[in-house]
């Protein structure tokens, strides 16, 4: 209810482009190619471009977890953990091994910047489970050894 | 095993199946032309008639929801859900990324029958290939005047463009997505009114699953005394099941609804894996209601299930073989709700967090038998008392799996 109110409000004002603000999430996802996370100027010109506030766009972009507001690394391994990977021996597992691969936990990034690990809601892979997703790359049926191929795979990219 | 004729995955496992040419090498598009000279009417009578219903887990009837478009309203929007993220479900990635002119052509006749001009296709963000089959689909249904102006001379326009969401379950939900596609935070809105009377910028919006859509050319192609030749009483037709967890055989099965829950796994799925006996299944997506193994000769219908005290939900199957500890996957489902909870409501943020302690409590083998009780009280306080379904849907695996397996709870008690 409250927020067909507010939504009411805004377009009455007619401060806002309805057309502009529909831009928004493709215009996030523009602003974090630069530098991998959405930084305070990145953030402060897509509301300009917008003509959106500051906070009006923060706000948005923090509903989203595919918009970071904090330094990531160059890959973003994102493990599944959910009930299906779960079962078929992932989720908790693939964590560990390639966490202990590169000697990080979730939510840390290697020290050289490379890689950031991360565990992830369902992927629409179930049925190929155990998941995971690095950058826009999903990689399913994960064993030890698929997972050491992606990893010194990426490892050896310049 | 009984064989079924493939409609829905014909395609999927042929060489390019997600280029336009290999769609109409096999008679694509050949509906959309029918439909076109076709009345709108007609078309809305024949889905009606079909007794389609959503396949994007609330199973609404589909036929009906088109006539709730108001007929005379100048501006009308049809709006794709491509956001597939109930846990288990992986049914409409496949399509999209190999068939995406299936559900394309569902588009447009849908768009034709309700008479809107403008579709809007939301997809998951994570969802990076099916991004660009969506963009190459539309792109080359342009180049070939499926899209556009005056699309194959009938005088009928549509353009149709890709959204991408950014990571949040939410977003499936009708509202959710409206609000997301109007590029700001996906919390749902309230209902009524349903978004054919008020969706996107307020205009009336037709928001419809991929699946459902892929239905609707073999629809207008083969006429609904086909499609409700199949299936049972009240669930007609063809769906997709997505089968995983412990069985020999997961995928994607394509069957007639009404199929035994016992035949998708045994037959279909390949059986359990080493031969085990199954303790308990998830018959239609993490949402739905748990069931255990002697429920397996259910029908997968929505009446059915409905009996069995559960739901058909998006089709998931999630078959969990004699060795699963039941807690930890009732933990891991709650912790999925928690995790995208919009946080718009109390019962959903605060009652799903508290949920999750009780959980984490009783998985560690820390937990009291204060733990289980404040967790089914809880659980029932939330149920039905959401501002939109996820909350009751977080409610449904907890109270489910403690009617049947209050056994484990207690166990993981007795063991402190
Ligand atoms: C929490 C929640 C998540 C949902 N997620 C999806 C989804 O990912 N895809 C989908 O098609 N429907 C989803 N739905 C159902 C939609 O709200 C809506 O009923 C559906 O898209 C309508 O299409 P249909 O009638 O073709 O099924 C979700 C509903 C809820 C409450
Ligand atoms: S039930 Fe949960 S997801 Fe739905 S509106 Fe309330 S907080 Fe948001
Ligand atoms: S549970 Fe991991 S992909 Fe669905």
């Amino acid at each position: 209810m409250a927020g067909a109110k507010v939504s009411k409000k805004t377009d009455s004002t007619a401060i806002i482009d309805p057309a502009k603000r529909a831009m928004l999430l493709a215009a996030l996802y523009i602003a974090q190619e630069q530098k991998g996370y959405l930084t305070r100027d990145a953030l402060h010109q897509v509301a300009k471009r917008l003509g959106l506030t500051d906070s009006e766009v923060y706000s948005t972009a923090s509903f989203y977890t595919l918009f970071r507001m904090e330094p990531v690394g160059r890959y973003v391994i994102q493990v599944c953990e959910g009930l299906s990977c779960y079962l078929n021996d992932g989720a908790e597992r693939v964590v560990e091994y390639v966490g202990a691969k590169l000697g990080i936990k979730p939510g840390e990034t290697t020290s050289d910047g490379r890689f950031t690990l991360e565990t992830v809601q369902c992927l629409a892979s179930c049925g190929t489970a155990p998941a995971m997703r690095v950058n826009d790359q999903l990689y399913e049926n994960l064993s030890p050894a698929s997972i050491d191929d992606i990893l010194e795979r990426l490892m050896g990219e310049v | 095993m009984p064989q079924h004729e493939k409609v829905l995955l014909a395609n999927v496992h042929r060489p390019n199946s997600e280029k336009i040419s290999t769609y109409l090498r096999y008679g694509g598009y050949t509906a959309l032309r029918k439909a076109l000279k076709m009345s709108p009417e007609a078309i809305i009578a024949e889905v009606k008639a079909s007794g389609l219903k959503g396949r994007g887990g609330a199973g609404f009837p589909t036929g009906a929801k088109w006539d709730f478009m108001p007929k005379d309203a100048p501006v009308k929007y049809l709006a794709v859900n491509t956001d597939e993220g109930e846990p288990g479900t992986f049914k409409d990635r496949l399509i999209v990324e190999r068939d995406p002119h299936s559900i394309l052509e569902g588009v447009i006749i849908s768009a034709y029958a309700i008479g809107a001009h403008r579709a809007f296709v939301y997809i998951r963000g994570e969802f990076f290939l099916g991004v660009k089959r969506w963009i190459k689909a539309i792109s080359d249904a342009y180049q070939h005047g499926y899209l556009g102006r005056n699309i194959l001379g009938s005088g009928f326009d549509l353009d149709v463009s890709v959204h991408r969401g950014a990571g949040a379950y939410i977003c499936g939900e009708e509202t959710a997505m409206i609000e997301s596609l109007e590029g700001k935070r996906g919390v749902p809105r309230a209902k009524p009114p349903y978004p054919a009377q008020s969706g996107l910028w307020g205009k009336p919006t037709l928001v419809q699953n991929v699946e459902t859509l892929a239905n609707i050319p073999h629809i207008v192609l083969r006429g609904a005394q086909w499609y409700s030749s199949i299936g049972t009483k009240e669930s007609k037709g063809i769906k997709i099941f997505c089968v995983s967890g412990h069985v020999n055989c997961p995928g994607n099965y394509e069957l007639p609804l009404g199929t035994r829950l016992k035949d998708i796994i045994y037959e279909h799925a390949g059986g359990v894996r080493m031969g085990r006996s199954i303790k308990a299944i998830i018959p239609g997506g993490a949402s739905t209601p748990i069931i255990s193994a002697d429920r397996i000769s259910t029908p997968m219908a929505f009446e059915t299930l409905k009996a069995a005290g559960t739901a058909l939900g998006t089709g998931a199957v999630i078959v969990m073989d004699e060795t699963t500890d039941m807690v930890e996957v009732v933990r891991r489902i709650t912790r999925f709700f928690v995790h995208e909870s919009c946080g718009n409501c109390l019962p959903c943020r605060v009652g799903g967090k508290r949920m999750l302690e009780h959980l984490e409590r009783l998985a560690a083998g820390t937990g009291t038998a204060r733990d289980i009780d404040d967790l089914e009280y809880l659980a029932h306080g939330i149920y039905g008392r959401t501002f939109c379904p996820m909350g009751t849907g977080m409610a449904e695996p907890i109270l489910s799996g403690l009617r049947l397996f209050r056994d484990e709870f207690e166990e993981k008690v007795k063991a402190v």
